[in-house]
């Protein structure tokens, strides 16, 4: 038994670092760790003022970024997943629905929409990475193709906005399925010459790349999002050696070839506007 | 003839079998009963358990080291005129997955299959049969020079996945299997895929869309290995066998879940234990599918191709 005892914590946090940052009001970068009121953060598309670092955001707010005045009208949204292998692992699949359907408010991984930018029409597919991982299950394919046949049938462009681990396991082979629904739908559109806009965000692995991510007319992205079709451990174990600084970042898939452009979100919308324009007329 | 885990009932009945003979032999005594009688233990228990194999058994027939690859098949098939046709015309060319023409009855069809090796050192060049994004766009540029003289194409699926190299990432395996299922949903002529033994996720796939998608008996077709699957979801190997029933990756399930359009049944005791069998059915399903196909429009398979793959998944409406 110690003659002292500590009843304090020591600072545990150098100073350097230490900062007030209550819930709500501030903003605190995970790159460069400055900080910024949370109303500079949203005006700024979520985009660090400082060092440009791109906040993962969802489908409500790319929405909100890209419709004019926020208005839109969303596509199929009472579609949810059901469980057709009775899957279970540490969980059923089941209550893991269940359990996202409440944390997230969202009803799967994937909402879509029809909207305008700048006055031109364009129907958004866009993941959610909080939904299991923004895995592909049958939901998120049978919205795409649904929104295909929407884009189809009125003649409006498509972007699908990727945001994904890529397949969903606790639908198997319905996952794996959904890359062929998904590109073969996008043949239709790409028969039919329509323009079909994949923008691809941190992270677009897996599934989703080996479909209709990278099938885009244009295929654009976001400042150092992770773009792959093997997640990086998976290559790294392969090769059995450390990866190059910056492999698997938009930067290198642009350098690569297999991008179009990278497009910081602050600028997306214009250069969105421009594009369709460009398509139009 | 090496044996499996499971068949260690097999493998004792037949060294008592092979015991018998010697003494046979040697002592010059009539055992031509026992041997009969031996022989029908064999087959019996052989069916026993081949009649009722698990999801995660049938993984293992899918890898037993005896099993027949794509080129065995093709040899077969085309009694000898399969013509290898390489490179993809940009990078170099990929020997996890092989493709060219050969004569099926007399009529010129294009197959094109992943390639496992069939020794260390061919396993190792063949990389398993994980191909790179240059056999994906090999497989691509064959696919459409068949669709240009109007030749129906054959695809045979064996393949881990695909490979998740460095270089593959630089050249784009993402773009690569994608494009081919954008393309191969259009293909004009028709086209059969049969997966004969490991039918690993996007890498399968990627040669993967047709009009009929076949699976021989003890194959299997999935998003995922049983292995990895139990890695990511319960971060250890040990569940492989949960996994493989979790993930209904058998040609049975698959089936029952209009994810592909018929099995190939296989020889009592596998396609490696009677290849040759194996492979003459696998001939005459294909002789009987294009027959069916070539009665369709291009249109007509183009339109109920895509139709086939749209209605893959299983949703629910709910009120608002």
């Amino acid at each position: 038994m110690g003659w002292f005892k500590r009843i304090k914590e020591g600072i545990t946090t150098s100073t350097k670092e230490k900062k007030e940052t209550p819930e709500g009001l501030w903003y605190k970068c995970p790159s460069c760790k400055k900080i910024s009121t949370s109303d500079d953060h949203v005006k700024n598309k979520y985009v660090c003022t400082d060092c440009g670092y791109h906040e993962r955001i969802g489908s409500a707010e790319y929405f909100e970024i890209i419709f004019d005045d926020n208005v839109f009208t969303e596509l199929d949204e009472n579609l949810i997943s059901s469980d057709p292998l009775e899957f279970t692992d540490t969980k059923k699949y089941t209550d893991r629905l269940r359990d996202s359907i409440k944390k997230t408010g969202l009803n799967d991984a994937l909402r879509s929409a029809h909207g305008k930018v700048n006055g031109n029409d364009l129907v958004i597919c866009c993941m959610d990475f909080n939904f299991i991982g923004g895995s592909m299950g049958s939901v998120v394919g049978e919205k795409i193709s649904r929104a295909i046949d929407y884009s189809l049938k009125t003649k409006t462009p498509l972007m699908i906005i990727s945001k994904s681990g890529g397949a969903r396991m606790m639908e198997a082979a319905f996952s794996l399925m959904q890359m062929a629904k998904t590109s073969a739908k996008l043949s239709l559109m790409d028969r039919a010459g329509i323009p079909y806009i994949s923008l691809l965000t941190d992270p677009t692995t897996g599934g989703v790349t080996a479909s209709y991510a990278m099938l885009g007319d244009l295929n654009i992205s976001e400042p150092g999002s992770l773009i792959g079709f093997a997640g990086p451990r998976v290559v790294k174990e392969t090769i059995g050696k450390d990866l190059p600084k910056g492999f698997q970042t938009a930067e290198f898939v642009l350098e690569h070839g297999f991008l179009d452009k990278i497009i910081p979100r602050t600028e997306l919308k214009e250069k969105l506007s421009q594009i369709l324009r460009m398509f139009k007329n | 003839m090496m044996y499996l885990e499971f068949e260690k009932p097999i493998e004792d009945l037949e060294k008592e079998l092979e015991k018998l003979k010697e003494v046979a032999e040697k002592s010059k005594v009539d055992v031509s009963k026992s041997v009969e009688e031996l022989e029908a233990k064999i087959l019996e228990e052989r069916t026993k358990l081949y009649t009722n194999l698990t999801p995660w058994q049938k993984v293992m027939v899918s890898r037993h080291p005896e099993r027949p690859y794509t080129l065995a098949y093709l040899e077969y098939i085309t009694k000898g005129t399969f013509m290898e046709l390489h490179g993809d015309r940009t990078v170099g060319d990929d020997k996890a997955m092989v493709g060219g023409f050969g004569e099926i009855e007399g009529r010129t069809v294009m197959f094109i299959g992943q390639q496992k090796g069939i020794n260390t050192k061919m396993r190792q060049i063949r990389r398993f049969g994980m191909a790179n994004p240059e056999g994906y766009r090999k497989a691509l540029r064959l696919m459409k020079m068949a669709e240009k003289f109007n030749k129906p194409i054959v695809t045979l699926i064996d393949t881990p996945g695909a490979y998740p190299g460095l270089e593959a990432e630089e050249r784009g395996q993402g773009e690569a299997i994608a494009r081919n299922l954008l393309e191969m949903a259009q293909l004009k002529v028709p086209v059969i895929c049969i997966i004969i033994g490991e039918g690993a996720s996007g890498g399968a796939l990627g040669i993967g869309i047709g009009d009929k998608v076949l699976m021989l008996e003890n194959s299997w077709y999935s998003v995922i290995s049983p292995e990895n699957c139990s890695t990511i979801l319960w971060r250890t190997w040990d569940f492989k066998e949960k996994a493989a029933e979790a993930l209904k990756l058998t040609a049975e399930d698959m089936s029952k879940n209009h994810l592909v359009d018929g099995i190939i049944e296989e020889p009592i005791g596998g396609a490696h234990a009677h290849k040759e069998e194996m492979f003459e059915r696998v001939k005459q399903r294909i002789i009987l599918e294009l027959e069916g196909l070539d009665k369709k429009t291009p249109q007509q398979r183009i339109d109920e191709r895509i139709e086939k793959f749209c209605a893959m998944g299983v949703t629910e409406e709910i009120e608002d």
